[in-house]
C-alpha cells in the first residue's frame, strides 16, 4: 500500500516539478502521507521546538519507527539540512542555493522537488545537546546495521571516542546481536562505557570487578583515571571527598617545596621570595655603593647577600626571609590530604584492587615478553657466534674479519633482491648463494693468509683485522654508507600475539628456528659426518690425523669454509631484522666473541649457553635502563669481564687434553 | 734494574751503550729544529700552522706507538685499549681547558652584574655553558677537579694508571693470555667509548670536548706560537719516554719481559712473579698513553668518544707492526710513517690516480690499501720497515726453514723462537 501511495507521489512530483520549470520559485509540495512524514508530523512542535529536555520522545519514536529513511531523516537533521514549511508544516531536505533560494528534497523518496523561497520555510537548527542526542540514535543504527563490517566499524568509532549516550545504544542493541565475536565486542565495551558512563555507583563496580586479570589496555585506560589524586592543603578538603589518605610533609610522595606550593594555593602561607627575587630587591635597593649598610663589593658570597637581605627586612622595605627558615621547617607542622577525583569509594576501592590485579597480571606478563625478547635476542647472538664456534672453537683460528663474512651474506641478500622482486624467492636464492659467496671467501683467506699463520694467533688477529678493515671500506666503496634495506617476504610480517602485552614478531621466531636448525646442521656435521669426525681428528691431533690418511690442509680449508658460510646465511637473517650496513659485521664481533668465550671454547653447547646469557642480561639490563641501549652493552660488556674472572675458561670448559690444544 | 755487580760488563752511561738511541735522539733534535726554523710562528713560514699541529700530534701518536710497542712486541701483550688510555688522558687535560676557558668566558660576563657573582653563581654559569649541549645544567661529579690545573695533570697520569692495573690485575691473575686477552682489552675499549657515548656520562656525550685548542688565559698569544709550544712538548715527550722505553728493556728487567713473551710458562717456573712483571709494563705504558693523549687532544682541538673506539686501538696496532714490533724506533717510524701517510691520503690531497677503467680515489681506497697492507706485512714482513735497517746492517738472521722445534702442534716455530 505504502509502495503504491510512494510511486504516485513520485509520479505526481515528476508531472509537477515538469510544470513548474518555467517559474523558478515554484516548487512542488511533499508527499504528506508518506509514513515517515506523518510520524515526523506527530512530534511536529517538538520537533520544531528544539529543546534538549523535550526532544527525547520524537528522536526515541524515530529511532524506534523502524522505518528505512528514519536513519536518514536522523542524518539530515543532525546535519541542519532539514526545513519545515511555515503555513503545511511538512518536513523536507533542502540545500541553501543561496540566500533566497532554498533546492527542496522531499523526505520520503528524495527525489527533487526544485527551488523555493527560503523564506517560506524554517530551518531545523538542533543544538549541540539534540545533535548528541540524534547521533546517540544513529549509533544505535549502525550498531543494528545488516553488514557486520559497518557494525564493527560502529564499535570501532565507540572506542575511539566514546560519550555517554552510546552507552544507552550499546545496552539497547546488545540482546539482539547474532555475531559471536560481535556479541562478545558489545558485551565488553559496554562494560567498558558503564565503568566511565554510568550513573549507578553499583553498576560501575560490578563492571569494574568484572574485568579482574583482564590485560587489555582498555581495560586499563578506563580504570587508571578513577584511580587518580591529587594533593591539597587539609583546610581546602571539600566536605564529601573521597579521601585517599593523609600524610604529613616533607614525605616521598610529597617533598617540601610541592607541600608549600599547595599550603600557598589553600591560602595559609605566602610565597617567599626567591633567589632570584631577593638577589633582584638587593639589586633594587643599591643605594650609594651599599646595600643596607654593606657594601656592594662584599656581596660576593650568599651568606653575605641572605645577611643584606636580612637587614632589608628588617626594615621593612622587603618581603620577610629569613635564612634560618627552612621549607621543612615550615611545611612540617602542616596536614595534607591526597584525595581521588572519582568522587564515590566504593568505585575508587574497586578500581584500585582491580587494578593492581591486573598490573601483578601485566607484571607476570611482561617477564614473559622480555624473556621472549631475550631469547630472540641470544638467538641473533647464537647466529652471528656460530661461525665462530666452528672457527675460533673448533680450529682455534682467531678471525676478526668474521663480522665481515656476516656483512657481506646479508649484501648478498640484498643484492639478490634487486635482482628477484619476489622478496620469498630472493631469500630462498639468496641463503645458499650468501652461504656459497662467504665459504669462497672463507676459503681463499684461510688459502691466502692463515694458511702461514697457524700457531701464530696474534698474528693471525692482526692480519685478519687487515681483512676485516680493508672488506669494511670495500663494501662502503661499492654500496655506500646508507643503510640498505633486506626486506623480509610477507608472510613474515606481523608478530604472534599471545595477548595485549605478550607478542613476538614471526622474523625473530624465524630466526628462533633458523638458530635451532643451525645447532642440529653442526652437530649433524660434526658427529656425524665423515668431514665431522676428520675435523675432529685434525683439531686434536693434526699429525696423527695425517698418518692416518687425512689431509690436514683441505680439512682446514673445509672447516674455515664451513663456518664463513654459516657466517654467511647468519647475515641474510641479521639482515631480515636489522638495516644492512657496511658496519653491521662489526656491531656483532665483539659479542659473538664474548659468547664464544663465556660459552667455552670448542662446545657448542658452550656457545649456545653462552648466546642465551649475554641475550637475557643484555635485555635484563635493558629493562633496567629503559632508552639506554648504550648503558646496556657497556654494563654487559662489564659483567663478561668480571665473569671471565671467575670462569676463565668459559660456562663449559673442556676438560683432559682436549683442553691443552 | 740494573744492578753494576752482577752484569759481566761493567755499563757506561746508557747511552753510549746504544747507538741507536743516539742515532734517535739527534734525528728527533735535528727534526724540532728544523721544523721550529721553517715553521709559521719563528718568522718563515715554510711550514703552515696547521701542519706544525700535524707534527706534534704525530709524534704524540709515535708516543703511545712506543708504549704499544713496550707492551706488545717486549712483552707480548697484544692490547687492544691502548688508545682508551690515550683518550681518557685527552679528557683529563680537556676538562680543564674547558672549564678553565669556560670560566674565564662566565666571569667576564658576569662582571657587568650589578652585584659581584658568587662562587655559585659562576659555577652554575660554566655548568649551562658546558653542559647545555646535552641538555643538563649540573656538574656531574667527575667535573670536581676541573677547576684545578694540578689535579686534572694528575689524573692524566693517575686515570689511565689505575684503570690499567685494575684491568690489568684482573685480567693477569685468572691468566687471561694471548688472544683472549686482546678481545678482552678491545671490549674493555668497547665498554669504555660506548659508556662516553651516552649524554649522562657527564663527558658531553657524543659531543665530546671543544676548543681545546685555545689555551685559558693565553688568548692573545697566536695559534702559531701555541702550536709550536705545543711542538716541542711532544719531541721533548718523546724524547724523554723513548729514554725511559730504552732504560725498562734494557739490563734484567727487560731480559725478563722478553722472556715472557717467549715462553711465559717457562718464566713462572723459574720463579719470577709473571703477573708482577706484566702489570707494571701494562700500567707504565697506559700512563705513557695518557700523557701522549694529554699532549694530542690540545693540538687536535677536539675530542670525542669516536676516537677511542676499539678500531683507533687497531691501527695503534697496525702501525706498530708496519713499523716492526720489538725495536723501539720501529714503532715510532711505523706510526710517524703510516699515520703521516693517512693524513695526505684522507685528507684529499692524494691526486687520484686514473686506472682508465676506474678512478681511484684515495679518500676511499686509502683504507682498503692500508688493511691490505698490514696483511701483506704480517705475512711477508714480520720485522716491519725496522727490517730494513737489518738489511742495511747486514744482520740477517740464518735462512732457516720455519719447522715445529716441539714433537706437535703448538710448540714454537723456529723462526718464532729465533726472534
Amino acid at each position: 500500500m505504502s509502495y503504491l501511495c510512494r510511486c504516485c507521489a513520485v509520479v505526481m512530483a515528476v508531472l509537477w516539478s515538469l510544470a513548474a520549470l518555467p517559474l523558478a520559485a515554484q516548487t512542488a509540495a511533499p508527499a504528506p502521507d508518506a509514513p515517515i512524514q506523518l510520524l515526523l508530523q506527530q512530534h511536529g512542535d517538538i520537533i520544531a521546538k528544539s529543546s534538549r529536555k523535550t526532544i527525547g520522545p520524537a528522536i526515541d519514536a524515530l529511532a524506534a519507527s523502524g522505518l528505512p529513511d528514519a536513519q536518514t531523516v536522523l542524518e539530515k537533521w543532525q546535519a541542519k539540512e532539514m526545513w519545515r514549511h511555515k503555513d503545511s508544516g511538512l518536513f523536507v531536505f533542502a540545500d541553501k542555493v543561496d540566500r533566497q533560494t532554498l533546492q527542496v528534497f522531499d523526505l520520503a523518496t528524495g527525489s527533487d522537488l526544485g527551488q523555493a523561497i527560503a523564506r517560506d520555510y524554517k530551518q531545523l537548527k538542533p543544538n549541540s545537546g539534540i545533535r548528541g542526542l540524534i547521533g546517540a540514535a544513529l549509533v544505535r543504527f549502525q550498531l543494528t546495521d545488516p553488514d557486520p563490517a559497518a557494525r564493527h566499524a560502529a564499535l570501532d568509532a565507540i572506542e575511539r571516542d566514546a560519550d555517554a549516550s552510546h552507552l544507552d545504544a550499546l545496552r539497547a542493541v546488545a540482546g539482539g546481536e547474532t555475531d559471536a565475536a560481535l556479541a562478545a565486542r558489545m558485551a565488553r565495551l559496554e562494560r567498558l562505557l558503564t565503568i566511565r558512563f554510568d550513573d549507578d555507583d553499583a553498576a560501575r563496580v560490578a563492571a569494574i570487578t568484572s574485568f579482574e586479570g583482564d590485560l587489555g589496555v582498555d581495560v586499563r585506560a578506563a580504570l587508571t583515571p578513577l584511580t587518580q589524586t591529587r594533593m591539597m592543603h587539609d583546610s581546602q578538603l571539600p566536605a564529601d571527598a573521597n579521601i585517599k589518605r593523609r600524610l604529613s610533609a616533607p614525605d616521598d610522595a610529597l617533598p617540601a617545596d610541592a607541600a608549600f606550593d599547595l599550603m600557598i594555593a589553600a591560602g595559609v602561607a605566602t610565597p617567599l621570595p626567591t633567589a632570584e627575587d631577593r638577589k633582584a630587591a638587593l639589586i633594587a635597593h643599591i643605594d650609594n655603593g651599599a646595600v643596607a649598610g654593606t657594601q656592594v663589593h662584599a656581596l660576593d658570597t650568599q651568606a653575605a647577600r641572605d645577611a643584606a637581605y636580612a637587614a632589608l627586612a628588617k626594615a621593612g622595605t622587603v618581603p620577610p626571609w629569613s635564612p634560618d627558615q627552612t621549607l621543612d621547617d615550615l611545611v612540617a607542622d602542616q596536614g595534607f590530604v591526597e584525595i581521588y577525583t572519582e568522587p564515590s569509594a566504593a568505585v575508587t576501592t574497586a578500581a584500585q584492587s582491580t587494578l593492581d590485579g591486573i598490573e601483578r597480571r601485566v607484571g607476570l606478563n611482561q617477564t614473559l615478553d622480555l624473556g621472549l625478547d631475550a631469547l630472540s635476542l641470544a638467538s641473533i647472538y647464537f647466529l652471528a657466534a656460530i661461525g665462530l664456534a666452528i672457527t675460533f672453537g673448533v680450529m682455534g683460528v682467531i678471525n676478526m674479519a668474521h663480522g665481515e663474512f656476516i656483512m657481506m651474506g646479508a649484501y648478498t641478500g640484498y643484492v639478490v633482491q634487486l635482482i628477484i622482486p619476489d622478496y620469498t624467492l630472493s631469500i630462498i636464492v639468496a641463503i645458499p648463494l650468501a652461504f656459497a659467496v662467504t665459504f669462497g671467501a672463507g676459503v681463499a683467506m684461510e688459502r691466502l693468509v692463515i694458511r702461514w699463520l697457524y700457531h701464530r694467533p696474534l698474528e693471525t688477529l692482526l692480519a685478519t683485522f687487515g681483512i676485516s678493515i680493508a672488506l669494511q671500506q670495500l663494501a662502503k666503496n661499492i654500496f655506500g654508507t646508507q643503510a640498505r634495506p633486506l626486506t623480509a617476504p610477507g608472510w613474515l610480517d606481523g608478530s604472534l600475539v599471545f595477548n595485549d602485552v605478550v607478542a613476538i614478531s614471526y622474523i625473530r621466531i624465524a630466526i628462533f628456528v633458523l638458530a635451532l636448525l643451525f645447532l642440529a646442521l653442526f652437530l649433524i656435521v660434526m658427529n656425524r659426518t665423515r668431514l665431522g669426525l676428520e675435523v675432529r681428528a685434525v683439531t686434536q691431533n693434526p699429525r696423527m690425523a695425517a698418518s692416518m690418511g687425512i689431509n690436514p690442509d683441505r680439512i682446514n680449508m673445509l672447516t674455515f669454509g664451513f663456518g664463513s658460510g654459516i657466517a654467511g646465511i647468519a647475515g641474510v637473517a641479521i639482515g631480515l631484522y636489522a638495516k644492512v650496513t657496511s658496519e653491521m659485521g662489526a656491531d656483532y664481533i665483539v659479542q659473538s666473541f664474548m659468547t664464544v668465550v663465556v660459552g667455552g671454547v670448542g662446545n657448542i653447547w658452550g656457545t649456545l649457553l653462552g648466546a642465551t646469557l649475554v641475550g637475557t642480561l643484555q635485555k635484563g639490563i635493558e629493562w633496567m635502563y629503559p632508552s639506554n641501549t648504550l648503558a646496556a652493552q657497556t654494563y654487559m660488556i662489564l659483567f663478561i669481564i668480571l665473569f671471565i674472572q671467575f670462569r676463565p675458561r668459559g660456562i663449559i670448559a673442556l676438560k683432559g687434553r682436549a683442553a691443552e690444544v | 734494574m740494573q744492578n753494576p755487580s752482577t752484569t759481566a760488563r761493567k755499563p757506561r752511561f746508557l747511552l753510549a751503550d746504544k747507538p741507536s738511541v743516539l742515532i734517535f735522539l739527534a734525528c728527533l733534535g735535528l727534526f724540532t729544529l728544523g721544523v721550529t726554523v721553517l715553521a709559521e710562528g719563528s718568522g718563515i713560514g715554510v711550514i703552515s700552522t696547521s701542519f706544525v699541529k700535524t707534527l706534534g700530534k704525530t709524534l704524540c701518536l709515535c708516543l703511545v706507538a712506543l708504549a704499544m710497542d713496550l707492551v706488545w712486541g717486549y712483552c707480548g701483550i697484544l692490547s687492544l685499549g691502548h688508545m682508551a688510555f690515550f683518550g681518557i688522558g685527552g679528557y683529563a687535560i680537556g676538562m680543564w681547558l674547558m672549564y678553565a676557558r669556560t670560566e674565564l668566558i662566565v666571569v667576564q660576563s658576569l662582571s657587568t652584574a650589578p652585584l659581584p657573582a658568587t662562587a655559585q653563581e659562576i659555577s652554575d654559569g660554566i655548568a649551562t655553558q658546558i653542559f647545555g649541549v646535552v641538555g643538563s645544567s649540573d656538574f656531574p661529579p667527575i667535573w670536581g677537579f676541573a677547576h684545578s690545573l694540578p689535579l686534572q695533570l694528575a689524573a692524566v697520569v693517575v686515570v689511565p694508571g689505575l684503570l690499567a692495573l685494575v684491568f690489568g690485575w684482573l685480567a693477569f691473575r685468572s691468566r687471561v693470555t694471548g688472544v683472549y686477552l686482546s678481545i678482552l682489552t678491545q671490549a674493555m675499549t668497547l665498554a669504555l667509548s660506548l659508556y662516553l657515548f651516552q649524554n649522562d656520562s657527564g663527558l658531553r656525550g657524543n659531543n665530546g670536548l671543544s676548543g681545546l685548542q685555545n689555551l685559558p688565559g693565553l688568548g692573545d698569544v697566536p695559534q702559531s706560537a701555541v702550536s709550536l709550544w705545543f711542538f716541542w712538548a711532544s719531541a721533548a715527550a718523546l724524547g724523554l719516554g723513548y729514554l725511559l722505553c730504552v732504560w725498562v728493556v734494557s739490563g734484567k728487567f727487560g731480559s725478563v719481559i722478553r722472556a715472557i713473551r717467549d715462553d711465559e710458562s717457562r718464566v713462572r717456573f723459574l720463579g719470577y712473579p709473571v703477573e708482577v712483571y706484566k702489570l707494571f709494563i701494562f700500567t707504565l705504558t697506559a700512563v705513557i698513553a695518557g700523557i701522549a693523549g694529554a699532549l694530542y687532544y690540545p693540538q687536535a682541538g677536539i675530542i670525542n668518544p669516536a676516537e677511542m673506539a676499539p678500531i683507533a686501538s687497531i691501527y695503534l696496532a697496525v702501525w706498530v707492526a708496519i713499523g716492526g714490533r720489538g725495536r723501539l724506533y720501529g714503532a715510532v717510524i711505523g706510526a710517524g710513517f703510516v699515520s703521516l701517510l693517512s693524513t695526505f691520503f684522507t685528507g684529499g690531497q692524494a691526486p687520484d690516480l686514473n686506472l682508465g677503467f676506474y678512478t681511484v680515489q684515495w679518500v676511499d681506497w686509502w683504507t682498503v690499501l692500508l688493511g691490505l697492507s698490514f696483511v701483506v706485512v704480517t705475512l711477508f714482513a714480520p720485522k716491519g720497515l725496522g727490517g730494513l735497517f737489518d738489511l742495511m746492517a747486514n744482520r740477517l738472521s740464518p735462512n732457516r726453514h720455519g719447522a715445529d722445534l716441539g714433537p706437535d702442534a703448538g710448540a714454537l716455530r723456529e723462526k718464532e723462537a729465533d726472534t
